[in-house]
């Protein structure tokens, strides 16, 4: 029992109901957002340092056991996903700092978003189905707010979209878990694990497992319900895009491993190849659908989804090492994707708009903007030895060692695209000369650059020194695919259903 | 009616944690009183049974209630095991964090249920689009 594993959510929820409470001060609510997310880092990394040795942490609500309370569990996925959200939150914050104008501040803006931190949080350490819903609305909640915040008429147009099509998802949800509850008679996940190994319903197995799918998936944008993503994407300011392509997308994902990775593990090996077909589709139509665009945050957008294609092929690949592949790829594109948002963004601030056809000229106004976007386009399309590289080269060698050659071929052929297309942007906006005079422009500031750059460096780092974090997501994955160890580390080792039994007599 | 209406809202509080009622409920019949008001006299009146911004009243709820899971975390355990106080107080009955918890869910619910209420009928005031020019409160009254 992990008592103190319930920091990561209370130290948001307690940062935003008190930055309400004095949301007069900003200086006191920036400071408190600052504290909140801090607290979550240094917890994150604790929690990352520690797991690996000791297998899953577990710690139950209120102190009721296992099968009938909440249980918060934290293995190597749940703990490498809180750092690099309380991560990708601080270089967020940062960025806002800088460039969020006191009209948003004013109306809550910090507060939304250390909500929208608690519910990412609380969805990487629930180990229970239902309250993975409840996290989930928090975050959606949190992030309605965040992406209509402002009002104007092209963020409430995008903002409905958004809206609508997730409450589709949530809603497909929902019935996953009635279906789960009626099927299984639990919605603890170590309960359902092991109930799932005796239940004996391939169909209605099967059909659940469907229902998870097209619920999470619609969540992690793959095709075909992707298209909430770009057309809402690129109407909030540009912290909120980043902080939403850095963490919305990727709790889809962590959903899809944990549910196909845990509970349904049996179902995995029947969707494998469709799985497998949808992220091959995925890749390749967010790709082609960014060489239309004109837009630097709408291209970017279409990028988000190439990418979940590849963490989506991690699942396809259906193995504890194609999990951990995929998880090492999803770890990389968090970090580089927002880093790329946030030097796009940057370029778009200091040109007052994010049309490239009126962009350019600013890889003489401001080269250091440009070093770090061509670092970070270098990493994303896997140039060695960036972290891309090491991303993409590991979900290749498993795809080819599990003879999946046309994915992996598939995968290879996307990362050409995925440079041309951001080729395209570093052209428009760093590289042709301006038709106006450049040196007329606002030049960057210090806090717009130091958020993507700080990022760009990690994945330098993450590229250079990669052995660890190889080795974290082995095992990582490793501990994704043990149901025996999970079910031991929530309900002991006799399991949920002798705990149940115990009780109900 | 607002009286006991708020008389019956306290009593769910403190009678919910092991029977029917509790802090959302009790929150919802005393907004619900207030709510009442505002149908019959307007939002105006309403607004002067509890003078209060009621978006801090629902953050202070949500303070208060997450604050009363911390001392389980401060004794080692896990967050929002329960404390009770050994002996029931007359006429409250027991009390221990999660009572305290409760009310915190109380004012939450309060101030949340309202605020929306409130924002529904004053909402002509806060018209997004202001080139479309919109009917004030006061006429409608009248044309009902």
């Amino acid at each position: 029992m992990t008592f103190h594993l319930f920091i990561p959510i209370v130290s948001p929820l307690i940062g935003a109901a008190l930055a309400v409470l004095l949301h007069r001060q900003w200086v006191v609510v920036r400071a408190l957002t600052l504290i909140s997310v801090l607290i979550n880092l240094g917890y994150g990394l604790w929690l990352m340092s520690v797991v690996p040795q000791s297998g899953p942490l577990v710690a139950q609500a209120s102190g009721w056991l296992a099968p009938f309370g909440i249980s918060l569990v934290a293995d190597g996925m749940s703990a490498l996903m809180v750092m690099l959200a309380a991560l990708l939150m601080l270089t967020t914050v940062v960025y806002s700092f800088y460039s969020v104008d006191r009209e948003r501040e004013a109306h809550f803006y910090y507060p939304l978003l250390l909500l929208l931190l608690l519910g990412v949080s609380g969805a990487f350490l629930t180990g229970d189905l239902f309250n993975l819903y409840v996290w989930f609305e928090v975050l959606l909640v949190a992030s309605f707010g965040l992406i209509t915040l402002g009002g104007s008429r092209e963020q409430l147009e995008g903002g409905l979209k958004y809206v609508v099509l997730n409450l589709l998802g949530s809603t497909a949800f929902l019935f996953g878990c009635g279906l789960m509850y009626g099927f299984a008679g639990t919605l603890n996940m170590a309960h359902i694990a092991e109930r799932m190994a005796t239940l004996a319903d391939p169909g209605l197995q099967t059909v659940l497992a469907g229902v998870f799918l097209f619920a999470f998936g619609s969540k992690a944008a793959i095709v075909p319900l992707f298209f909430w993503l770009p057309s809402s994407y690129h109407t909030p300011p540009v912290a909120v895009t980043a902080i939403f392509s850095g963490l919305m997308t990727k709790v889809g994902v962590y959903s899809l491993y944990r549910v196909f990775g845990l509970l349904l593990q049996n179902e995995l090996a029947i969707y494998a190849p469709w799985i497998t077909l949808i992220a091959g589709l995925t890749m390749v139509i967010g790709v082609l659908g960014a060489v239309a665009q004109m837009n630097v945050r709408r291209i970017l957008s279409f990028h988000i989804i190439s990418q979940i294609g590849y963490s989506v092929m991690g699942l396809g690949l259906a193995s504890a090492a194609g999990l951990a592949a995929g998880l090492v790829f999803t770890a990389h594109v968090m970090i580089v994707k927002m880093a790329l948002f946030f030097i796009g963004g940057a370029a778009e601030q200091i040109n007052g708009t994010g049309d490239l056809k009126k962009m350019g000229g600013l890889a003489r106004r401001e080269p250091l903007l440009a070093l770090f976007w061509f670092l970070g386009i270098l990493s994303l399309a896997g140039i060695p030895p960036l972290s891309g590289f090491i991303g993409k080269l590991i979900l290749l060698q498993v795809g080819v060692s599990q003879q999946a050659y046309l994915i992996t071929a598939v995968a290879a052929g996307t990362s050409i695209l995925t440079f041309f297309s951001m080729l395209k942007i570093w052209n428009e906006v760093f590289w042709k000369k301006s038709y106006e005079d450049v040196n007329r422009l606002p030049r960057v500031r210090f806090g717009l650059l130091a958020p993507g750059a700080a990022l760009v460096i990690l994945s330098v780092a993450l590229g250079l020194v990669a052995g660890p974090l190889v080795e974290y997501n082995t095992i990582a994955g490793q501990q994704l695919f043990d149901r025996a160890a999970y079910i031991t580390a929530v309900c002991g080792a006799d399991g949920c259903e002798a705990v149940y039994r115990a009780a109900v007599k | 009616m607002l009286p006991l209406l708020l008389m019956l809202s306290i009593f769910m509080l403190f009678r919910g944690h092991n029977l029917p009622g509790g802090g959302f409920i009790g929150g919802l019949l005393a907004s619900s009183a207030i709510i009442l008001q505002m149908v019959a006299f307007g939002p105006k009146v309403a607004r002067r049974i509890l003078p209060v911004n009621y978006l801090i009243l629902a953050a202070f709820g949500v303070f208060f209630g997450a604050l009363w899971g911390l001392p389980a975390l401060f004794a080692g355990l896990p967050y929002m095991q329960a404390f009770w106080l050994p002996e029931p107080i007359p006429g409250v009955g027991k009390i221990g964090t999660p009572v305290l918890f409760d009310i915190g869910v109380y004012f939450t619910v309060i101030g949340v249920t309202t605020k929306i209420a409130l924002l529904l009928v004053e909402e002509p005031i806060l018209f997004p689009f202001p080139e479309m020019k919109s009917v004030p409160v006061d006429h409608q009254e009248e044309v009902a």
